[in-house]
C-alpha cells in the first residue's frame, strides 16, 4: 500500500550537511499498522514527511496505492494527498474554527457540497465520539479530545492510508491508550492501512503489526512483531522487554531469558522440562505482555545441572526464544 | 475668536478628518493586505518561494515607509493629480495617505500571518491544500485578531500622518490645529482640537483592542 524505494534525504550544505534519510526502502502492505520507532533525530519525521512529500526527498521513489507519488506536481500532488490522512504530535487544528469546521476543512478542500459535508462531519464526529463537541474551539479541548478531532478530520476523506506523527507524543499514558484503541478500531473497520512514527515502544508494543527501527537515518531492521519477538538478536524486540536483572551466579549454572509467544505460553513448559531432563530451574524473574495482539511472556530463569546443553535445545525446539547470558 | 465662529469649523474638520482616514484605510487594507500576503508568500520558506519577486518587494515597501510622510506627500503630486484630478483637497490627500500605510499595513500583515504556527500551514498542505486555499482558509482567519489589531494601528498612523495634509490643502483636525490654534494662538482651539485627536485615538485603539479579543477563539 505504502511503498518506499531507494528514499534519500540530505539537509544542508558542506559541514552542515546532515543524512536525515540514508537509502530507505519500505513496503506496507494493506491493512497493517507499521510503527517506525527511532531516538529523536533519527530521521522518522522525514521519512513520514517524505510520503505525502510535506518533505521533498533527494532520491528514490514514494508509491502509494499503486500511484507514484513522488512523479506528482501541482493538481496530482494535491489529489493524492487527499486520499492520505494525516495527524501529527501537535495536532494542528485550526484555532479560529471549531470542532465541526475543523472537520469539515479538507471536505471543503475537495469540493463537497456543504449539505454532504454537515453529514459527513456529523457521522465523524460520531465515530470519534465528540458528537457534543461540534461547537467548540480547539483551546476547550483536552489533548485527547483534539488528536480525536485530528483523526476525525485526516479520515474525512475516506482515505486508504493514514499518517501519523508522534501523534501520541503529547498526550498522558491513559489518553495515549484511548487513542490508540481508537486507531487500531478504525484500522480494523475501515480497513486502513497506518504508518506511524513514535518514540514510545508502548505504541508499537500496542497497536502496531510490523515495526522498523531507524538509526541516524537508516533502516537498522524491520519486520512483522511475531518474527522481530523470535529473532533473539533483534534490537526492537529486545527493547519490548524489562531490561534483564544482572544476578550473581555460581559458575555452574546457566541463566537464560526464555521468550514465549502465543499458544507456547499457555504449555506447562517447564514442569515437562524438570521431568524430562536432570536440572534445576530457579525463576528470577518474568512478565507476560501484550505484543502487537498476542500474549507474550518473558522468564528469567536459573538452570543447573548436568544435561544443560541437552535442555536449551529442548527448549529451541518447541519454538521459543532463548537467551543464554554469560 | 468666538466659540459660535471655531465650533462649526471644528465639526466640518473633524468630518474631513473622518473621511480622509476612513476612505484611506479601506483603500490601505485593500492594498496592503495582498502585499503583505505576497510578502509572506514569495518568501524563500514561503508556500511558493519567489527570491526575486520578494526581494524586489521588500525593498519598494522599505522604500516608501523610509520617506517621511511630507516628503511623499509633495514627491507624490503629480501621481495624485493623474489618480485624483487635483493634488489639493481632501480627496487628493486620500492618494498620498494611501501610498503611505500601504507598506506599513503589508508589514503588519505580513508579521501578523507570521505568526501562524507553520504546523497549521504543513497540515493544510497535507490535506490537499491549493496556495489560495491555504491563504484564504488558514492564514487569513488565523491572522484576525492580528490584523484587526494592525488595522486599528493603521488607523492610528493614517491620523497622525493626516494632519500634514494641511499642506495641500486637505484640511482636517491637524490642519485646523495649525492655522487657527498655532499660527493664530488660537489655544482654545489648540487645546479642543488636541483633546479630539486623543479621544480619536483611544476610541480606535480600545475598540481594535475588543474586536481582535472578540474574533481571537485561541
Amino acid at each position: 500500500m505504502i511503498k518506499l524505494e531507494n528514499v534519500s534525504k540530505t539537509f544542508g550544505r558542506g559541514v552542515d550537511e546532515v543524512h536525515a534519510l540514508h537509502n530507505i526502502s519500505l513496503d506496507i502492505g494493506r491493512g497493517q499498522i507499521y510503527g517506525v520507532v527511532g531516538a529523536s533525530g533519527a530521521g522518522k519525521s522525514t521519512l513520514i514527511r517524505c510520503v505525502n512529500r510535506l518533505e521533498e526527498p533527494d532520491n528514490g521513489a514514494v508509491w502509494v496505492d499503486g500511484e507514484e507519488i513522488t512523479a506528482l506536481q501541482g493538481e496530482g500532488l494535491r489529489q493524492a494527498r487527499r486520499k492520505m490522512g494525516m495527524i501529527f504530535q501537535q495536532f494542528n487544528l485550526l484555532s479560529q474554527r471549531t470542532c465541526a469546521e475543523n472537520i469539515a476543512f479538507p471536505l471543503e478542500v475537495a469540493g463537497v457540497s456543504k449539505s454532504n459535508r454537515k453529514r459527513r462531519v456529523q457521522d465523524l464526529l460520531t465515530l470519534v465520539g465528540l458528537e457534543d463537541k461540534a461547537r467548540a474551539y480547539p483551546a476547550q479541548l483536552s489533548g485527547g479530545q483534539k488528536q480525536r478531532v485530528g483523526i476525525a478530520r485526516a479520515i474525512a476523506n475516506n482515505p486508504k492510508v493514514l499518517l501519523s506523527d508522534e501523534a501520541t507524543s503529547a498526550l498522558d499514558p491513559a489518553t495515549t491508550d484511548s487513542i490508540l484503541e481508537l486507531l487500531k478500531d478504525l484500522n480494523q473497520r475501515l480497513g486502513l492501512t497506518i504508518l506511524l512514527i513514535t518514540h514510545q515502544m508502548e505504541v508499537v508494543k500496542k497497536i502496531c503489526d510490523h515495526a522498523a527501527l531507524l538509526e541516524n537515518g537508516r533502516l537498522v531492521e524491520s519486520g512483522s512483531i511475531a518474527n522481530l519477538i523470535s529473532n533473539p538478536l533483534s534490537r526492537l524486540s529486545r527493547a519490548f522487554f524489562p531490561p534483564i536483572i544482572e544476578v550473581p551466579k555460581d559458575s555452574t549454572a546457566v541463566q537464560a531469558a526464555i521468550t514465549f509467544i502465543g499458544g507456547v505460553a499457555d504449555e506447562p513448559i517447564l514442569a515437562k522440562l524438570v521431568r524430562r531432563f536432570d536440572v534445576d530451574v530457579n525463576i528470577l524473574g518474568g512478565s507476560i505482555q501484550e505484543i502487537g495482539g498476542k500474549r507474550v511472556g518473558q522468564l528469567q530463569v536459573e538452570f543447573k545441572g548436568d544435561q544443560m546443553i541437552a535442555t536449551l535445545e529442548y527448549l529451541r525446539g518447541l519454538g521459543l526464544r532463548v537467551e543464554v547470558s554469560e | 475668536m468666538s466659540f459660535e465662529e471655531w465650533f462649526p469649523r471644528l465639526v466640518q474638520a473633524s468630518l474631513t478628518t473622518l473621511y480622509m482616514v476612513g476612505v484611506s484605510t479601506l483603500l490601505t487594507v485593500l492594498f496592503g493586505l495582498p502585499l503583505g500576503v505576497l510578502l509572506i508568500v514569495s518568501d524563500s520558506k514561503g508556500l511558493s518561494p519567489k527570491p526575486a519577486l520578494n526581494k524586489i518587494l521588500g525593498v519598494v515597501v522599505n522604500l516608501t515607509r523610509s520617506l517621511p510622510f511630507i516628503i511623499l506627500l509633495v514627491v507624490l503630486i503629480p501621481f495624485t493629480r493623474w489618480i485624483a484630478g487635483t493634488s489639493i483637497g481632501p480627496t487628493a490627500a486620500i492618494v498620498p495617505l494611501t501610498i503611505a500605510a500601504v507598506p506599513f499595513f503589508a508589514r503588519v500583515t505580513e508579521s501578523a500571518l507570521r505568526e501562524v504556527p507553520s504546523g497549521l500551514i504543513e497540515a493544510a498542505q497535507a490535506m490537499g491544500s491549493s496556495e489560495w486555499q491555504i491563504v484564504s482558509k488558514v492564514y487569513i482567519p488565523e491572522a484576525l485578531p492580528g490584523l484587526v489589531l494592525g488595522v486599528a494601528l493603521t488607523l492610528i498612523n493614517l491620523l497622525g500622518y493626516s494632519a500634514m495634509a494641511g499642506a495641500v490643502g486637505g484640511g482636517g483636525l491637524g490642519d485646523l490645529a495649525i492655522r487657527y490654534g498655532y499660527q493664530r494662538f488660537e489655544t482654545e482651539v489648540m487645546l479642543v482640537t488636541v483633546v479630539l485627536l486623543v479621544l480619536f485615538v483611544q476610541m480606535v485603539q480600545s475598540l481594535g483592542d475588543r474586536i481582535a479579543a472578540k474574533v481571537s477563539k485561541r
